[in-house]
């Protein structure tokens, strides 16, 4: 008698064989479906939000767009001169364009190589250079500076107006000419001190130079408007 | 022993194609579940080899087997008890014996 010769009670366990069958196959595809499941879910969702974001972006900068446009019409040429004051147009006139790089040059060994790369306080030391030399506006890689600007490095990149951007830089400056080139060459000016490190300026004077406007946005959550007072400590309410 | 393959491919085919689908909550029953299963079906082989199969005997071992295997794992879960693992321990053990009756009976019968 063989295995297969087995005949008593065959019905049943062919019952009880086929709810394994089942069971096995269903929880087969629930586990696979599972592991499926979740990451493409989970993906499916971020990519939902993203969308939503974009658009909810999207729209706010046609609202934007829009009462720009209509506070321009209202003000006339008041309103004009103080959007050229918020740095809100497009500039050009004589001025500079500053081109930097990172160093060419290789570290030494035992030389930290953070001294051969480009950093925030390499692009401050130029720009307050071009400021104090009477530049009237400056824009780094194509973002305008204002007095919130901030320029920092952001991992192996320089936020400006919380744009990010990679060396090399340009910096674009409005003013005379040749005084703002001149402050940048001057002998122990900031052009020499970090041509010790291999990072050259390449100083172009220009005509035209073109600096475009701020397109970011005015964080305005804490300051209130007061009276002027004479430095004593009073809040007005 | 045809009949219970057949059986058997049945079931995967059902299982396949129904939308049933088990949320994990109950992956512990389902496992117990699925154990008490496999035990019935070797314990019935075995028995069937032994032509000792009694039906009352087998499907009433497999409805009760089942429910009480549920009903530990459902009293250990609320106690915070691993019931679990002695219905588990049971079970694994019951099949790998009727399993193992079952090869003797194949390898002492074979001409």
């Amino acid at each position: 008698m063989r295995l297969k010769d087995i005949k008593q009670g065959s019905v049943s366990i062919a019952c009880v064989c086929m709810v394994l069958g089942f069971m096995l196959a269903v929880q087969f595809r629930t586990t696979e479906t599972m592991k499926a499941g979740v990451r493409y879910q989970r993906a499916e969702e971020l990519a939902d939000r993203l969308i939503e974001t974009e658009k909810e972006r999207d729209n706010l900068k046609k609202e934007l767009e829009n009462l720009r446009q209509t506070g321009e019409g209202d003000m006339g040429k008041e309103n004009e001169k103080l959007r050229l004051k918020a740095a809100l147009t497009p500039l050009v006139g004589e001025g500079v364009i500053v081109r930097m790089d990172d160093s060419g040059k290789k570290s030494k060994p035992g030389e930290n190589p953070n001294l051969y790369v480009i950093h925030d306080d390499d692009l401050l030391r130029v720009i307050n250079e071009l400021r104090a030399a009477g530049a009237e506006a400056v824009a780094v890689n194509g973002q305008r500076l204002i007095g919130t600007s901030e320029i920092r490095c952001a991992g192996p990149t320089v936020s400006v107006n919380n744009v990010r951007s990679a060396a090399p830089f340009e910096i674009c400056a409005i003013g005379k000419k040749d005084t703002l080139e001149n402050a940048l060459k001057m002998r122990g000016g900031v052009a020499e001190t970090l041509n010790v490190w291999g990072i050259a300026l390449d100083i172009t004077a220009d005509d035209n130079v073109y600096i475009p406007p701020y397109k970011g946005v005015w964080r305005n959550e804490y300051a209130r408007q007061t009276t002027e007072t004479d430095g004593k400590k009073e809040i007005t309410k | 022993m045809i009949l219970p393959a057949v059986g058997f491919l049945v079931g995967l085919v059902l299982g396949t194609y129904s939308p049933v689908i088990i949320p994990a909550v109950y992956a512990k029953f389902f496992s117990v579940a699925f154990l008490s299963t496999l035990d019935s079906v070797f314990g019935g082989l075995k028995a069937a080899s032994a032509d000792k199969f009694d039906n009352a005997v087998f499907i009433s071992g497999f409805f009760v087997n089942a429910l009480l295997a549920a009903f530990l794992v459902y009293v250990g879960d609320r106690l915070g008890i691993d019931l679990y693992y002695a219905v588990l321990l049971v079970f694994g053990f019951r099949i790998f014996k009727n399993m193992a009756v079952l090869r003797r009976y194949v390898l002492k019968k074979q001409p």
